[in-house]
């Protein structure tokens, strides 16, 4: 195993990962990893702690809160839109 | 704007990861939904309107629930080496095990952990952080929602990870799930 290969292919882990590399080194790196198990399982392990973040911080809406978002909209969704904009809580600006 | 409704458990989610606590986390969904009703003509059909509603959610949160906060403090950011939690597991020898990668995770993580990782980072290492490993967006697109050049995304996720890794692995130990700092992490090649 080449370990210079093994270095470029671990700097650019995050970025391989994220999906944000360019063909040519995406393409390289994934030769890399074919042929490298011991950067194969680094690259296995970020890539499952990051689907267990993402399990582990999910969250279901309130339903009281969903029923008052809902509501909310409903109540603009009479109104003129246009004249809603005028007055919302937002456009008092920034402090 | 019956469309965005799918994605009222995710945006809350988020806003419960940026605000951390579900009181701003609700009046944030609220004011997201309400603007993004608002603006409703500005949204592009075809464009992506999951990213376009986190941009408002991003934006809502920073103009009005930021102040609030303490000013994130980077020196409060631990420093580790990369794939620090991978290294420190090291002794695990997870295949030898005959278990996934997941499976030890799994087990090495309780949500509430991932939660108050989540939750010690930094705000603006906690939101890229979000944004990239939770939500999936790409570095273009956090950096549009953050009005910040893509290498800032970069970097503050490079250090958001490693630091989100830090505590994971601090929780882990104080479980003693896995081997005691001493031991050299990097001993294990």
């Amino acid at each position: 195993m080449d370990e210079e290969n093994c270095d470029e292919a671990l700097t650019e882990l995050y970025r391989f990962l994220d999906d944000e590399l360019d063909e040519a080194t995406r393409v390289q790196i994934q030769v890399h990893l074919d042929g490298c198990s011991t950067c194969l399982e680094a690259f296995d392990f970020e890539v499952e702690l990051r689907r267990v973040i993402r399990s582990r911080c999910q969250e279901r809406v309130p339903d009281e809160l969903r029923a008052r978002v809902l509501e909310a909209i409903e109540e603009i969704g009479l109104t003129d839109p246009g004249s809603l904009d005028a007055g919302a809580p937002d456009s008092t600006g920034p402090a | 704007m019956e469309a965005a409704s799918p994605f009222m458990d995710a945006l809350y989610s988020a806003a419960m990861r940026m605000t951390r606590n579900r009181a701003d986390a609700e009046d944030l969904v609220q004011e997201t939904y309400l603007r993004a009703y608002r603006g409703y003509d500005r949204f592009e059909e075809g464009t992506n309107l999951r990213a376009w509603l986190y941009r408002i959610l991003t934006n809502t949160f920073i103009n009005s629930y930021r102040a609030k906060q303490r000013r994130p403090d980077e020196s409060d950011l631990s420093d580790v080496e990369d794939l620090y939690l991978y290294r420190r597991l090291g002794g695990m020898e997870t295949a030898e095990l005959g278990r996934s990668a997941e499976d030890t995770l799994l087990d090495l993580v309780t949500d509430s952990e991932v939660k108050s990782a989540l939750d010690a980072l930094p705000e603006q290492f906690r939101v890229a952080v979000l944004l990239a490993d939770v939500e999936g967006f790409s570095y273009k697109e956090i950096a549009e929602m953050l009005d910040i050049p893509i290498g800032t995304v970069m970097s503050r996720l490079h250090r958001g990870r490693k630091a989100l890794q830090k505590t994971l692995a601090d929780y882990a130990l104080d479980r003693g799930l896995v081997p005691v700092p001493n031991a050299d992490p990097t001993s294990t090649s």
